[in-house]
């Protein structure tokens, strides 16, 4: 064999789908590994006609989340939702876009009511049926803390998911504890010296959820649905305390055009902003390394809530830089390049 | 109906609320048209056979690829490929090996052997092709498949044309050639060789044709003055490569020197270094990015070791020797002597400068309009006789085994409409899908198979063919390559990415189809589609 056909075995073992790896569905690979939003069968946990604005990456991520999950349980599911944009979008009374057992209570305690509904389903002897709380990022880091990690430290068997559009976007844009710096929003104007929210506050409760050394702990995006539904599928087959933190870009709060949310969403990763790892009993097991770097200005030149930093001719290069130097600490600390190993 | 206590509405569903009244855009599929496609001098779907063939369905990719180009494991050889050149392909990593996939595809149609399907009907009008090249075989076949019935009229004892005359073994096994021009002929083709038509008219008239379509090629070496000894061998490119086809191969001797640099000086130059030549120098007069052969050619030609002297031309020839003076280029980037000379020691002079066209069989015939010694033909390649059409290298045209193709398919779809009384209308092209159409996130990064070629020692040495083709596994990772730029590739992004479930999926091979009644115009589907398929229209307001 000489050496260029060998290169050539090499290039072939490959295997890979030169299109399709990365998309939804792929008419080349077997069924039973396309994703589960590419079958004709999926629930459609979340159907047609919510009232959630264009470009919604919430009712992009729960739909994603819940089809994966009622696949895997084959339909016995009983999700309860915190109060926020994903509860009201879903149900004015009298409607329901749901197409699953769903339960609201209040806006602080869906990890608390959740953990009701399993202990009754076990009390119950129904051992199949499985309990999702979810809420978005008010309803977790900030409002429904307390019950999230009272279900976290009895390790409840709940798989809890968060949804994080960094703000309170349903009641007006409101920060959050969620909301990224320099960011701004109703309560964090772009005005005086330190336009925006203040750096240095704020919380990342998926470290916390690492912190509490439950079973499982994952980040995910809604542009790479593969990561997502992997997740879910490994979370529920786990039982336990476990945490799904999905990064959901927000047209309405983020000022950004409705058919940017994937894209938005895909630059968060890119940029290491937002980092998708792994974790399971309080250890980091794996990351989502980044493909293409891009520089944090790609991101934040997308959405309106940052355009105080790029205002006319003066660009607010002191932020940007802070901004870009939290990527940068977030790509070293999870090992976000494939030249930097394992994490 | 009784409610519980403190409620008064029925549950219903959402699906009741028809979000689609939000929308001010629309997103409706489209078919864009692939750079490649645009580009195909034979007008082949590319983009169509490579999804046939990524999936593993060879015999429908070949069926697709020869709806427009029946010569595919030819032209998998000898095709410029002007495809790969424009390939969207290229801005990732780098352009999808397009032409060697389509020599797969034709030499396992040759080994299978696939038949083209019959015609299901006939018409009963006769057509007269006079030349079996590409251009007159590619006629013929278009033409038989439409149900006429064909007669070639060849006047060389083979078929082929320049195929077999002009374009060296090396780059196109005879094999080939014979196996792809039998299957046209299977098809009820009649071919009749060592049969100069001397008169076209009369042609017509004696076989009783409906329609002629000329395909007679550029035969004629041109010639050029150069003062020349008594015992000095000067031959020409033209005659040189139709001897290799005899049994008596050309005596050029151990120094050859080629005059010209297009595409046949290297075929000759690349030839005699195969038949034995210790040297093989082309002379040409003007610099090397300015020579009209392709630049794989020249490199290929270079690796053989065949020598380049630029800038010269040859002033005159004597026995064992020529006189070379030395070019410079002026201002303009033209060529000017130098008044330098120099000698160089040769055994024979080969001059490759080009090819004029026999017009013999038309001469007297009322309306035919000759400029630059070629035959000038309308929009539907009709000459300026009625019913006589023409194409291939004796109008105007770059002179390319494609683009002669492309002139055969083209003439027969307008002699068939003119046999019908009408003309030919070409559907209307589609929208390029040029690289700012695609979302380029959702391909994985592949760098391109390439062909083997051949060990530069065997090759020079042999006939055997210098590209070899890929076998089955580098063909289909090759073809996944295809981005399907522009056409729908069934990925299901559209399907999943839409947070309003609006997107309905009609199942394998059917597509997609979105439900208006609840897409509320964010445009995601768009923007995620991987092949730019999807475009937003603004919806009309009503007052």
């Amino acid at each position: 064999m000489n050496d260029m056909s060998k290169t050539l075995d090499a290039v072939q073992k490959l295997k890979f789908y030169q299109k399709g790896t990365l998309t939804v569905g792929n008419r080349l690979v077997v069924e039973d590994e396309r994703s589960v939003q590419a079958s004709l069968d999926r629930s459609n946990a979340l159907t047609c006609g919510h009232r959630a604005c264009q470009g919604c990456g919430e009712a992009l991520g729960a739909r994603y989340a819940m089809d994966a999950a009622m696949r895997v349980t084959g339909g016995n599911l009983i999700a309860v939702n915190a109060t926020g944009c994903l509860e009201v979008f879903t149900t004015p009374y009298p409607e329901t876009s749901w197409q699953i057992a769903w339960f609201h209570s209040l806006f602080g305690n869906a990890a608390a009511v959740a953990a009701g509904v399993a202990a009754a389903m076990r009390v119950k002897g129904r051992t199949e049926v499985r309990t999702i709380a979810q809420g978005g990022d008010g309803g977790t880091t900030d409002i429904g803390f307390q019950c999230l990690s009272g279900m976290f430290e009895r390790n409840d068997d709940v798989l809890y998911i968060c949804y994080d559009n960094e703000g309170y976007m349903n009641t007006g844009v409101q920060r959050s504890s969620a909301t990224p710096a320099a960011a701004r929003t109703a309560t964090t104007p772009a005005v005086g010296d330190a336009p925006g929210n203040v750096f240095g506050q704020g919380k990342s409760v998926p470290r916390i959820a690492v912190a509490h050394g439950i079973p499982y702990v994952a980040t995910a995006t809604v542009a790479d649905l593969h990561d997502l539904e992997h997740k879910v599928l490994k979370a529920m087959s786990i039982h336990g305390a476990r945490y799904i933190h999905i990064h959901v870009p927000c047209p309405l709060g983020w000022g950004s055009a409705g058919h940017d949310t994937i894209r938005l969403a895909r630059l968060a990763v890119e940029s290491g902003l937002f980092p998708v790892f792994e974790a399971e009993y309080g250890h980091v097991t794996g990351t989502r390394k980044i493909r293409h770097k891009v520089p944090v200005t790609e991101y934040l030149k997308l959405q309106r809530r940052f355009t105080h930093l790029f205002k006319g001719s003066v660009v607010d290069e002191a932020r940007i830089s802070r901004l870009q130097a939290i990527c940068d600490r977030n790509i070293d600390e999870y090992k976000l390049l494939a030249s930097q190993g394992d994490a | 109906m009784q409610h519980p206590f403190a409620i008064t509405l029925d549950v219903g569903t959402s699906l009741a609320n028809h979000t689609g009244s939000w929308r001010n855009e629309r997103p409706v599929y489209v078919d864009r048209l692939p750079p490649c496609n645009a580009a195909c001098p034979a007008g082949e779907n590319i983009q169509d056979w490579l999804f046939h063939a990524e999936a593993g369905n060879y015999e429908a990719a070949w069926r697709s690829l020869v709806e427009h180009n029946p010569l595919p494991a030819i032209m998998g050889r000898v095709c410029y490929h002007l495809c790969e050149g424009v390939c969207n392909r290229a801005q990732i990593d780098a352009a999808v090996g397009i032409n060697a996939v389509e020599n797969f595809l034709g030499d396992l149609a040759l080994k299978k052997g696939w038949a083209f399907d019959t015609p299901t009907r006939e018409t009963a009008k006769r057509i007269l092709v006079v030349g079996a090249g590409p251009s007159g075989l590619s006629a013929a076949y278009h033409l038989r498949r439409m149900g006429h019935t064909v007669e070639i009229h060849e006047a060389g004892p083979m078929a082929g044309g320049m195929m077999r005359f002009g374009i060296p073994k090396y780059r196109l096994p005879r094999d080939v050639l014979d196996g792809e021009v039998k299957r046209i002929l299977d098809m009820g083709v009649t071919l009749e060789l060592n049969q100069k038509v001397t008169d076209i008219l009369w042609a017509m008239h004696e076989g009783s044709f409906d329609a002629a379509f000329l395909a007679v090629g550029a035969h004629i070496a041109k010639r050029a003055y150069i003062p020349a000894g008594e015992a000095s061998k000067i031959l020409d490119a033209v005659s040189v490569l139709r001897s290799m086809e005899g049994r008596e191969k050309p005596l050029l001797g151990r120094r050859v020197v080629v005059y010209g640099g297009g595409n046949t000086a290297l075929d000759v130059a690349r030839t005699a270094k195969r038949l034995g030549a210790e040297e093989a120098i082309i002379v040409y007069r003007r610099t090397r990015e300015k020579m009209p052969a392709h630049d794989f050619e020249v490199e290929e030609a270079l690796e053989e070791g065949v020598l380049m002297k630029w800038l010269s031309t040859i002033t005159q020839v004597d026995e064992g020797v020529i006189t070379v003076e030395k070019m410079a280029l002026n201002e303009k980037g033209f060529p000017q002597p130098t008044g330098e000379f120099e000698s160089l020691e040769a055994d024979s002079v080969v001059l490759a400068l080009g090819q004029d066209v026999d017009l013999s069989l038309l001469e007297g015939v009322p309306g035919i309009d000759v400029k630059n010694r070629v035959v000038q033909v309308d929009m539907n390649m009709m000459t300026g006789s009625k019913g006589v059409f023409a194409g291939g290298d004796m109008v105007p045209s770059e002179r390319t085994v494609t683009v002669a193709v492309g002139h055969g398919k083209k003439a027969a779809r307008n002699i068939d409409a003119w046999l019908r009384g009408s003309s030919y209308a070409p559907p209307p092209r589609n929208e390029l899908a040029g690289f700012d159409k695609l979302n380029t996130w959702y391909y994985g990064d592949a760098p391109k198979t390439m062909r083997p070629t051949l060990e530069i020692a065997r090759r020079v040495s042999t006939f055997e063919e210098v590209t070899g083709g890929l076998d089955e596994t580098n063909a289909l990772y090759e073809a996944r390559r295809c981005l399907s730029c522009g056409n729908c590739f069934e990925c299901d992004n559209c399907y999943g990415v839409c947070p309003d479930n609006a997107v309905i999926k009609l199942g394998s091979g059917k597509r997609f189809r979105f439900n208006y009644d609840y897409c509320k115009g964010c445009g995601l589907c768009a923007a995620e589609c991987p092949c730019g398929a999807i475009r937003m229209v603004p919806e009309a307001i009503h007052s």
